[in-house]
């Protein structure tokens, strides 16, 4: 009797999966692609191994001054030891916590709004919008409670960069929303002052802003009065900001189905309330990634306020590149700038693109 | 019997919206013009204060300083009017230079993001993400202060072919010398690109009735190169090459492009360029799948259907968004400010500004350059897509 014996499975066909068909799928399924993948690997040879071994491997890691320095590489000593300065500018060494303390208080105070069975979010929200702001200028600016006061010309660093971004955000939100409303509104001397208000200002860049909030805006005043330079570089973001806030908010109430604005309007809401109610709370939630994007160019935005003089991540670092201690170091400053602006604005961007997902509702078809 | 209905009687009421609406914006219009009037007041008295005489008389007066580049004649002894057009020559320099280097980088790029060669695909997303990350002002402050300062200077200058020196004096390039042949090159250029408009009519008229194809691109070239090179030949070089040489410890001779320029068009297009990437690309995702199949099935081949059905839909949707690309690098071309390249704002906003102290003035005259730039950009792009819209049932 004979029995019956399978032969050995043979290989998975090479040309078909493993790594060497990936290879021929990807890289090499033309001349054309082979000859763009060797140039690739050129392009990647010529530029990664030469950065790697400045940034890393020939880097000098630990010393106090320049003459620490001695190896080819870039020099990371200078933003060891800059480092308090580009994070809290020249705000006091001694009243540093205040601006951690502000920092955490965010941090604990966002981290409930991103639990997904917490009640109560949106009251609690509201309640933390409102309340976080005062604590936080008292804590910062200080002058009450016995808490010393540090004026705004010894903000800095990176502190003074998300005190922008953040007190431009939250002015020009509201503001862009009341534009938007008056944008689509049927009276037409509202709608006519909107439009013009919006597109004067995003007619114009932000630098002759911030030039006008900071050379007119105290000619505007009346005599006596004066605010100081960063409040006038906020009132010009807050303004610039609320014309881009006020698009992105007019696409999303563009967007919502007129069916909506007459269905509201048939149960006998009054503008306010169909705004408010109907057309609004449907509309934001559409553009958050649009607005997410808003946050973004205003982050990125607020190095601008190095022309005016205000001593933010970027201008802190242009600083200390031109001390004489530590000449020849622009290069090592301005990486470790363009780092942490790029993992701010990398991180948002990547949250835009994940709320885009989650909150889509089906609204495109 | 008639039916009439009699109107109800006109009484002016709160509960009418008509009534309210009116009343709301009367309002809102006045409390405008009275704040408008309250803040003219202040100002007025502001100026009289401090003896500033308003107006623009200002601008005849002559500046007395000297401008790093100026595409124009220009000496000290010039008008602040002057110093306006050489700001506003700069400003619109570097849009342009910008413009065109950052569409030519962003179309390979967003090409580039949608290759099925994994490297290729993998490395513009890193250039996007990278750059698009990262403040445009750091970028321009990066490449002036980090780079081409650095660079050695005029002695020890990177040389290219003989002819091109790069150095922390910036580059140093031939420059073209028209010649007595320039006149008849130019005309004959005009007269091949008049040619070409010809022959492209005729090989249109001719395809539409006999739907025989004709090599237009191969043709025009054609023309293109044999037109200006034969009155190349009968006339003489329409241009003679001047270059750079080190003399001493500068180069004389030949066109040079200051560090700031290089600096800003550079960090401009680089940034600039991560945008156009992703809008280029997006708009050719959006042409669906199914145009394409279509296309082959009717018996285009590749080019053809990328030519005729893939980009024009795509172009559709990447017009917009680019225009107002555009619109942001004229704008981001005012970051110029923190390395004091001698446009607009660095310029007028800047150097004016602190000569002459008339702030309102300056600033107004700035910001409307921007709003004139901004308004006739969006004008011609709407126009622009008004031509190339979908015509809808």
């Amino acid at each position: 009797m004979t029995s019956h014996t399978f032969k050995p499975d043979m290989p998975p066909p090479s040309k078909v999966f493993g790594p060497v068909a990936w290879m021929r799928q990807n890289l090499f399924s033309s001349w054309i692609n082979t000859l763009l993948t060797l140039f690739a690997i050129y392009l990647i040879w010529l530029v990664v191994p030469p950065l790697l071994s400045w940034a890393i491997f020939d880097a000098n890691w630990v010393g106090t001054t320049r003459a620490d320095c001695t190896k080819a590489g870039a020099c990371w000593v200078f933003i060891e030891q800059r480092f308090g300065q580009f994070m809290y500018g020249y705000y006091p060494q001694e009243l540093r916590w205040r601006v951690d303390l502000t920092v955490w208080l965010a941090i604990i105070g966002v981290a409930p709004l991103f639990i997904k069975v917490m009640p109560r979010k949106a009251i609690y929200g509201l309640s933390f919008l409102f309340i976080y702001p005062i604590i936080a200028y008292f804590l910062l600016h200080g002058g009450v409670f016995g808490l010393v006061n540090v004026p705004t010309s010894q903000w800095g660093g990176l502190m003074l960069t998300l005190v922008i971004a953040t007190v431009g955000i939250a002015g020009a939100l509201p503001l862009g929303v009341i534009l938007a409303l008056g944008r689509r509104s049927e009276m037409p001397a509202i709608r006519v002052m909107c439009v013009t208000f919006i597109e004067f200002w995003r007619g114009v860049p932000l630098i002759t802003v911030l030039f006008m909030s900071s050379v007119m805006l105290p000619l505007f005043l009346p005599e006596g009065m004066n605010f100081d330079k960063l409040l006038r570089a906020l009132i010009g973001v807050i303004l610039f900001q609320s014309a881009y806030v006020a698009e992105v908010v007019r696409g999303g109430m563009q967007a919502i189905p007129k069916g909506q604005y007459e269905a509201a309007a048939a149960m006998g809401l009054g503008y306010w309330r169909r705004m408010g109610l109907v057309i609004l709370p449907q509309a934001l939630k559409m553009v958050i990634p649009g607005l997410v994007n808003t946050v973004i160019a205003l982050f990125k935005d607020t190095s601008l306020v190095i022309i005016i003089g205000l001593f933010d991540l970027l201008n802190s670092v242009k600083q200390a590149a031109a001390d004489p201690k530590w000449l020849g170091m622009a290069t090592e400053g301005y990486v470790f700038a363009a780092l942490v602006f790029w993992i701010f604005c990398f991180g948002m961007s990547r949250y835009s693109m994940h709320l885009e997902r989650k909150l889509d509702t089906g609204h495109k078809r | 019997m008639q039916n009439q209905i009699s109107a109800p009687k006109q009484r002016l009421s709160l509960s009418d919206p008509k009534v309210r609406a009116w009343l709301f914006q009367i309002i809102t219009v006045v409390a405008v013009v009275a704040m408008g009037w309250y803040l003219f007041d202040n100002t007025q008295t502001n100026l009289q204060h401090r003896g500033i005489t308003s107006g623009f008389g200002f601008l005849e007066n002559s500046a007395g300083f000297g401008i790093a580049q100026h595409l124009i004649p220009f000496t000290e002894s010039d008008t602040y009017a002057r110093v306006f057009l050489i700001g506003l020559l700069n400003t619109l320099l570097v849009t342009f230079i910008g413009v065109i280097l950052a569409t030519l980088l962003g179309f390979i790029v967003g090409v580039a993001r949608l290759s099925n060669n994994w490297i290729i695909n993998k490395l513009a997303t890193v250039y996007v993400e990278v750059f698009r990350n990262i403040p445009p002002l750091l970028q321009i402050l990066f490449w002036y202060f980090a780079v081409f300062l650095t660079l050695p200077g005029p002695r020890a200058a990177h040389g290219f072919l003989g002819s091109f020196f790069v150095s922390s004096r910036g580059l140093n390039m031939p420059a073209a010398i028209a010649t007595d042949a320039a006149w008849p090159f130019v005309i004959s250029v005009v007269l091949a690109i008049v040619a070409i408009v010809f022959m492209t009519r005729w090989a249109n008229k001719r395809f539409e009735a006999t739907g025989v194809p004709f090599h237009k691109f191969w043709a025009g070239l054609a023309l293109f190169i044999v037109i200006p090179a034969l009155c190349a030949l009968i006339f003489g070089a329409p241009v003679h090459w001047e270059l750079p040489e080190l003399k001493g410890f500068n180069f004389v001779g030949g066109w040079v492009l200051i560090p700031e320029l290089l600096a800003l068009t550079l960090a401009l297009t680089v940034y600039t360029a991560a945008f156009i990437a992703e809008i280029v690309r997006s708009g050719i995702k959006s042409v669906s799948h199914g145009q394409t199949e279509a296309a082959r099935s009717l018996g285009l081949r590749p080019g053809p259907t990328l030519r005729k059905v893939i980009i024009p839909q795509a172009l559709r949707v990447i017009i917009p968004p680019l225009t107002s690309q555009y619109l942001n690098l004229a704008k981001n071309s005012s970051l110029a400010a923190g390395i004091g390249y001698p446009e607009m704002v660095s310029l007028f906003a800047g150097t004016v500004l602190n000569q002459t102290g008339q702030a309102i003035e300056v600033i107004a005259i700035t910001m409307s350059v921007y709003l004139a730039i901004s308004i006739s950009i969006s004008l011609l792009m709407n126009w622009y897509n008004k031509r190339i819209a979908l015509i809808e049932r």
